[in-house]
């Protein structure tokens, strides 16, 4: 089965006449999710462009700027047009560039639970016998502890096997990996579902009577089958992941100051909430809560779509 | 029955056991525990000594065993930061986390039972649709971000309610109770609230689906035409079948409220076990970290294990049918 490229146009065709984007375009509360997705997502990729300022370059503040409020009250003066905290930094800059981090953080380690869980999975469901029960035993155990709890242990061991120098250079790759570690569960138990509903089909026989070898079946014509239901999960996981990075980072143990990420910043505003500077942890929240929700309800949209349930 | 409880006792002893290793591997490969113990000026003979003392000489296993051993009687050794047994430093702390989950769990029943029940029976309403919007953000905003909203605007704002620690509380024995001081029912207020608000959303979108599922049932429709009234029908007859799934989320969702304590014991300054083990990750103190595990784990396991039990004597079908390991139908 060698895929011939698709020309472009074909591309778009195809996608504007899928059950998929009529679906999409039917719910304007999945579109405004998408929109705001989208926006998170330029806006983090773009910071360095747009940001009214670089808040990790010491020389772009100055202390003269601390604690500005927001645009719309009466002592608020561009360019802070959220405000901006104790040393002058902006609280939208220090948005955009957080985000950055959380977003960073949640994909990567989205990607790693994945790639894990859905190994595991197309091993377990495939190979059958004491693998089987042996990583679905490890999934079940591990289903029994809650993830941030996990995460949190992983990421209090990294602390103790690795200097302290180094830790904070290396936090945000401790932060994917704890993170994703502990969220491959649910990714290996639906590919191994799909691959024990699809491994005894004819084609599945067929593969293997023109001598595909097993890896190169589970890969190539299991795998596809079970892409929408790991889809669907990753969705989720994503707004999951990036919650437990900015838990993590606000309970002080993730991104360190110095590389804030959403969570990093709500930490650091918290303790001006009661001096009367709410801006510095109000915007961060929001921004935190908006990109949860939008990225939740598009998980939500994905897996009614995909539900031929449903349809 | 008997191998259900039996293959049920088994694979939490095997869980356990799995926490416990990993928590052994911590506590003696992770950093060395001398060099944790002792000062920078000890000198190799009592660093050698204390290894011996400490057992650190004897065979893997034999090691194991050993901490299994000081595990089932409490003892954890001593914290590398605070210099005290964290077997007293636990207990210290354990009444204030237990409180507030039990207060937790207590708000998230009280209010999403009733409010899945309303949703599901007046499905168009205004009222339903308020709150199940309501409930996706309880789903998608974070623990610490609820909280910190609340602190704003019940304490800064309002100044309704403190927004740290534990108020005023009392002795009972070892037991040091918040719930009986007024200032202490005070100051649990929020951080219940916040710990409450994910389960209770939880509970209300479980009891809705489960409501809409059973009231489409013949046996409903069968209920109805017998001529009972609404009441007859909705509680005694619908809301009884959907306990099932319930008591299940529940359980596991009371493992999910103590892990959860961490961050909501973080944002108030509660001080319970959850902001004892954050500390300890902070500062890699391994015995503290490990000791919090085990029991924690010991909670997780242990409400699962009744929960399954519970299960098996509300639903009389798993009495017959599951005797085998259960879990294995593929």
């Amino acid at each position: 089965m060698s895929t011939l490229p698709i020309p472009p146009s074909r591309l778009a065709a195809r996608w504007r006449d899928s059950d998929l984007w009529w679906s999409f375009t039917r719910s304007p509360i999945t579109v405004a999710a998408g929109l705001i997705t989208v926006t998170f997502v330029l806006g983090a990729l773009l910071a360095p462009l747009i940001a009214p300022q670089n808040p990790f370059d010491p020389r772009s503040l100055r202390l003269i700027d601390a604690l500005t409020p927001p645009i719309w009250k009466s002592e608020g003066r561009m360019p802070f047009l959220l405000g901006s905290d104790n040393q002058g930094r902006d609280v939208l800059s220090g948005i955009l560039y957080g985000c950055r981090i959380s977003l960073l953080v949640g994909l990567a380690a989205v990607l790693f639970s994945m790639t894990l869980g859905v190994l595991a999975g197309l091993l377990a469901g495939f190979r059958g016998g004491w693998i089987d029960s042996l990583v679905m035993r490890m999934a079940d155990i591990q289903l029994t502890v809650p993830a941030i709890l996990i995460a949190l242990t992983l990421d209090g061991i990294a602390r103790a096997a690795l200097p302290r120098g180094l830790h904070d250079q290396l936090a945000m790759w401790v932060l994917i990996l704890a993170i994703g570690f502990a969220n491959w569960p649910q990714f290996a138990r639906v590919t191994r579902a799909t691959t024990l509903a699809e491994k005894n089909k004819d084609y599945v026989a067929a593969a293997r009577i023109i001598g595909i070898p097993a890896i190169g079946i589970a890969l190539r014509h299991i795998l596809p089958n079970a892409i929408g239901p790991v889809l669907v999960i990753a969705t989720i996981g994503l707004a999951l992941a990036v919650i437990a990075e900015a838990s993590l980072s606000y309970l002080g143990v993730g991104m360190p100051p110095t590389q804030p990420s959403l969570g990093t910043l709500i930490r650091i505003g918290n303790s001006f909430l009661f001096s009367g500077e709410w801006w510095i942890v109000l915007f961060p929240s929001l921004a935190l809560v908006a990109l949860s929700l939008a990225v939740n309800l598009l998980g939500d949209w994905l897996r009614d779509a995909l539900n031929p349930k449903l349809r | 029955m008997l191998t259900f409880v039996v293959s049920r006792l088994f694979q939490a002893a095997v869980v356990m056991l799995t926490v416990a290793f990993i928590c052994f591997l911590l506590f003696n490969f992770v950093g060395d525990p001398v060099s944790n113990m002792v000062g920078q000026e000890a000198t190799p003979q009592e660093r050698a000594e204390l290894r011996a003392e400490l057992g650190l000489d004897d065979p893997v296993p034999v090691q194991f065993a050993h901490f299994v051993g000081n595990a089932l009687q409490g003892n954890f050794g001593k914290s590398y930061r605070m210099a005290r047994p964290v077997r007293d430093l636990i207990i210290e702390r354990m009444p204030a986390t237990l409180e507030l989950v039990f207060c937790a769990a207590l708000l998230a029943l009280a209010l999403g039972v009733p409010l899945g029940v309303l949703t599901a029976l007046a499905r168009e309403s205004l009222f339903s649709r308020a709150v199940l919007t309501f409930s996706l953000a309880g789903v998608a905003m974070p623990t610490f971000v609820i909280g910190i909203l609340l602190i704003y605007v019940f304490s800064v704002e309002l100044h309704f309610l403190p927004s740290f620690g534990r108020g005023d509380t009392v002795k009972l024995g070892w037991w040091s109770s918040g719930l009986l001081t007024a200032s202490g029912l005070q100051a649990i207020i929020l951080p219940a609230v916040t710990l409450s608000l994910f389960q209770m959303t939880l509970v209300l979108r479980l009891v809705r689906s489960e409501m809409l599922e059973v009231l489409r049932t013949d046996y409903i429709k069968f209920a109805r035409a017998r001529g009972l009234t609404d009441r007859a029908v909705h509680f005694r007859h619908a809301l009884k079948n959907t306990l099932l799934p319930v008591i299940t989320v529940i359980g596991l969702q009371i493992g999910g409220l103590i892990a959860f304590s961490i961050i909501t014991e973080t944002v108030f300054q509660w001080p319970g076990m959850g902001a004892l083990f954050i500390s300890a990750v902070g500062f890699a103190d391994i015995p503290i970290m490990s000791a919090y595990l085990v029991m924690v784990s010991f909670f997780f396991v242990a409400i699962n294990l009744l929960v399954d039990m519970l299960y098996a004597v509300i639903d009389p079908r798993l009495r017959v049918e599951r005797g085998g390991l259960s879990g294995n139908a593929a």
